[in-house]
């Protein structure tokens, strides 16, 4: 397999070489990793200290983004509430693209009565408005950050299935499965071992598409308070705790954590596109 | 050479049951025959060519004969033994099923893009031959790419690596791995290049006699299935219309079809006037076929009366020869 | 080799004027691995009336000198030096507006793929119309009649109530004769077929072709045949251009290709076609593989590399066209 790995990452160097976009998104994505990863290890503050008497102070050279209504450095929180809000995200699109391409496949290869009663649920789920969904699964399941993640797994699962119910669809019928079985595999090797590799790019392309959309659910229902609890800090919390300044003149306390969110979410958008022309087969030769 | 039969199929049919009912009042669900009352037998080592147009049935056949389908009726022996009662799902784990092994038609398709070429020769080895270490799978496939004239270094190559020509003979090499008894092939050289196709062709000739190994060669192209067969089916929505050995096919023709079908093939042969047997109109539905009719009326330029009111059965018209009409061509 | 009996025409005695004439037409391809220097001084003439076959494997170019004449190739191509000329005038010289008139009404071409050729979503009288109305429009009464007309030239079976139907509703060959009722509706007097009955069944395809070469002698259109099938073009072909790799080896008469051919390539691949040999052992493969075309170190002549009658002369001097007599020419320095 290495002679195939190689020709991947030089492809890939290729691509993220050729666009100066791609080289944006990828290091984008480099450099909020490595937030996520060393955020709380260098921030400057504790992002949970409270400081009453310096509350709501504008940005200055020892708080680069201010501070909030109780005094927390702004800056520490963001750069802290980047670990939790990239796990929620990949959390839940680990959880349902796993979960989803593997019902996907299932209902694709054997169709049936299976393939009708699992894609009838699908289409009821999303029928529903998404967001309200996963409000109502917090609701119903109980205010924690491991809820957000199932709901938003949860709303995601429609996409995965369908795709991989497509993918496997226009497969299952090629003359290498035909030989499989013929070559003694039964179906869910064959499932397995030749179909499920294949569908791999398609779906690791919604994955990373699906990204930037996960951030903003997980922001979004914390903001309206379901999952994530203050004093934690995450985005979508201290968007919601300083819009109430926002009238009075005391923008740091929205903006900042609102540009993480945006900056995150336009960098996974783009690492989508990147990963799609990585994987795009047409660039093989 | 050994006589004992390879492959004996006797009034195979097969019927796909259509969705969408006739209507409120009628309750049967139109049927599709796409193989009727089919019998055929493969002696081994014995080259024999199943040739039609499409929408004949030729490769539901073969797919009936390879065991990925069950037939709706009729019976099956391989190797003389009953396998009617094993449908395809069993006969996965049998220990027949590597002795029938089939080649398809797009080596583009018929190959696992994320398998190398030695896993995809391999594979079937190791699903179907148990107990073969590493070195012993090994050593199989590179015999088997030997065999083929496949150079061992593509071996680890992938798919997308291969020229039309390696992939083809990736996709035989892994179907003789196991040593089968019977080849079904289905049109494995029309996507090739002309120049390639016969590289492919010489091939499976010689693979037949060096293994003796008996070849199902389904293709729409005579030329090829009369340089590489001995015997002859021509089928014709669903039904066996002709059978017969190659030259009495060729030069003699005894049915309609048969003969219409050999006049419109390009032909560069010298000396031979070409007199064209056309027929008229579409190919009729295989959907609810009359069954007091023969399959031809209403296209057939020398359709009589009674072609219409009875369908003709298969009878002998020669030495192995046996054709379905009820006013054979002389 | 015996002649074999075949419905060409003899070429006549003095030189009627060329309707299409290719001169050292070279084509080239932007791709993310390398230029593909796809066609290279590729020639050949077409007269009115007579059926020219481009004969070639897959990669020989053949597609891409059609595509070039009816200046349809892709964006990623580039002609980077010839003329093809059309009654004398140079349609690389025309404007884009001047060339979208020329294609439909002087110049026409069939596509291999019938059924993709052909808009799904709109009736086959609403697209034969779409044509006409391009090209010649008139009163809708007469456009409809002339509809009929075409459906009726192409021998479709009831053509007032087959107008109606959609391609999905139509077989293959049904496709093919209303994708060739599209292409002679507005009257052209070139005609190019791209493999036109590639995926037919073969009975099918014997009634295209005749069908192909019926309207052609009739409205003496010159017509260009590309196939990869040598027996289906010397069946219904005049003349023959074998192409290889992006040169053209040899052209001549059908009778002369078969009878006489003088090029390495042209006889391997006789050879190599399962209709003219006898038995297996007759039967002949081409060694080794097309060049690549991206190579900057490119062969003077393309099949040099895998033929057994190279000489030094070939890797040394450029290739061109030699006449052998007025209707036969080949492109080697050591023919058989």
């Amino acid at each position: 397999m290495s002679v195939a790995v190689r020709e991947r990452l030089r492809v890939a160097h290729y691509v993220v070489s050729g666009n100066p976009v791609n080289v944006i998104a990828f290091g984008l994505f480099a450099f909020l990793v490595l937030c996520a990863i060393a955020g709380p290890a260098i921030a400057p503050y504790s992002p949970l200290a409270t400081d009453t008497p310096i509350a709501l102070q504008p940005p200055s050279a020892a708080h680069w983004f201010g501070t909030d209504q109780l005094g927390r450095d702004i800056f520490s929180r963001v750069l802290v509430a980047t670990r939790l809000d990239l796990l929620i995200a990949f959390g839940a699109v680990a959880l349902s693209c796993v979960l989803g391409s593997v019902i996907g496949a299932v209902i694709g290869y054997f169709g049936g009565w299976l393939d009708a009663t699992v894609s009838r649920v699908v289409d009821v789920l999303m029928a529903f408005p998404l967001f309200v969904l996963a409000m109502a699964v917090v609701a119903a399941l109980g205010n924690t950050v491991a809820n957000v993640v199932y709901a938003t797994a949860v709303i995601n699962l429609p996409f995965y299935i369908r795709l991989a119910r497509a993918e496997i669809n226009v497969r299952r019928s090629l003359g290498y499965v035909e030989a499989a079985r013929v070559g003694g595999s039964g179906h869910f090797r064959i499932l397995l071992v030749f179909l499920m590799p294949n569908i791999f790019s398609p779906l690791i392309v919604q994955a990373s598409v699906n990204l930037g959309w996960a951030v903003l659910n997980a922001a979004g229902l914390s903001f309206l308070g379901l999952g994530v609890r203050a004093p934690t800090a995450e985005w979508g919390i201290m968007v919601a705790e300083g819009a109430q300044f926002m009238a009075s003149g005391q923008w740091w306390t929205v903006v900042f954590p609102a540009c993480a969110l945006m900056i995150t979410v336009f960098s996974f958008n783009l690492l989508g596109d990147v990963v799609r022309d990585i994987l795009d087969p047409r660039l093989r030769t | 050479m050994n006589e004992q039969s390879v492959l004996d199929a006797r009034n195979i049919s097969k019927h796909f049951v259509l969705k969408g009912g006739g209507g409120l009042v009628r309750r049967t669900r139109p049927i599709l025959h796409a193989v009727d009352d089919v019998s055929l037998h493969i002696a081994s080592g014995e080259a024999v060519g199943l040739v039609g147009e499409s929408g004949c049935g030729k490769s539901t056949l073969a797919r009936v004969v390879s065991r990925l389908i069950d037939p709706t009726g009729g019976t099956l022996s391989m190797s003389g033994r009953d396998v009617t009662d094993t449908d395809c799902a069993h006969f996965v784990h049998s220990d027949l099923r590597r002795k029938v092994q089939m080649v398809f038609q797009d080596p583009s398709e018929s190959l696992n893009p994320r398998f190398s070429a030695f896993d995809i020769i391999a594979d079937p080895l190791r699903q179907l031959v148990p107990g073969k270490g590493r070195e012993a799978v090994s050593a199989r496939v590179q015999e088997a790419a030997r065999a083929v004239n496949l150079p061992p270094e593509l071996l680890g190559r992938f798919p997308h690596q291969l020229s039309g020509g390696q992939k083809a003979r990736v996709g035989i090499a892994r179907a003789m791995v196991v040593d089968p008894e019977l080849l079904v092939l289905d049109e494995p050289t029309s996507a090739l290049d002309v120049s390639v196709q016969a590289t492919v062709l010489k091939l499976l000739d010689r693979l037949r006699k060096e293994a003796n190994v008996a070849l199902l060669f389904v293709s729409h192209d005579l030329n090829v299935v009369r340089l590489l067969c001995s015997r002859i089916l021509v089928m014709y929505l669903g039904r066996i219309i002709e059978s017969g050995p190659t030259e009495q096919i060729f030069e003699r023709p005894r049915h309609p079809y048969t003969k219409a079908l050999l006049s419109a093939v390009p032909t560069l042969r010298p000396g031979q006037t070409v007199e064209r047997v056309k027929l008229e109109g579409e190919l009729r539905s295989p959907i609810d076929p009359d069954p007091s009719a023969c399959r031809l009326v209403g296209r057939c330029p020398w359709q009589q009366a009674r072609c219409s009111v009875a369908e003709p059965a298969l009878v002998p018209c020669g030495p192995g020869h046996e054709v379905r009409c009820h006013f054979p061509l002389d | 080799m015996n002649v074999m009996q075949s419905t060409a025409r003899a070429p006549s005695a003095e030189a009627a004027s060329k309707l299409l004439s290719i001169e050292d037409l070279s084509v080239s391809f932007r791709t993310r691995t390398g230029i593909v220097k796809a066609l290279d001084r590729v020639s050949f003439d077409v007269r009115p009336g007579e059926i020219v076959g481009v004969v070639g494997e897959s990669g020989s170019g053949k597609s891409v000198t059609a595509f070039s004449v009816m200046g349809i190739l892709d964006p990623a191509a580039s002609i980077t030096g010839g003329r093809i000329a059309f009654e004398g005038r140079n349609v690389l010289e025309m404007s884009r507006r001047e060339r979208d008139a020329w294609r439909g009404r002087d110049a026409s071409i069939i596509f291999q793929n019938p059924r993709l050729a052909l808009n799904p979503l709109r009736r086959i009288g609403q697209q034969i119309a779409d044509v006409l109305a391009r090209h010649s429009p008139d009163r809708p009464a007469v456009i409809r009649q002339r509809v009929l007309d075409m459906l009726e030239q192409v021998r479709v079976p009831d053509p007032k109530a087959r107008q109606n139907a959609y391609p999905t509703e139509l077989s293959g060959g049904q496709c093919q004769r209303v994708g060739i009722a599209i292409a002679l509706a507005c009257r052209p007097r070139l005609l190019i077929a791209d493999e036109p009955t590639t995926g037919l069944d073969v009975t099918t395809q014997a009634v295209i072709m005749e069908l192909i070469r019926d309207l052609a002698r009739s409205r003496n259109l010159g017509t260009v045949f590309i196939t990869h099938d040598l027996a289906l073009a010397a069946q219904y072909c005049d003349r023959a251009v074998v192409m290889h790799a992006g040169h053209v080896v040899e052209t001549a008469t059908v009778s002369e290709l078969f009878a006489s051919s003088r090029h390495p390539y042209t006889a391997k691949l006789l050879r190599s076609v399962p209709s003219l040999a006898d038995s297996l052992d007759e039967l002949d493969a081409i060694e080794g593989s097309l060049p690549d075309l991206r190579r900057d170190d490119l062969p003077f002549c393309r099949f040099a590399e895998r033929c057994e009658r190279r000489i030094g002369i070939c890797d040394s001097a450029p290739l061109s066209l030699t006449s052998l007599s007025p209707t036969h020419s080949i492109a080697c320095r050591n023919p058989q």
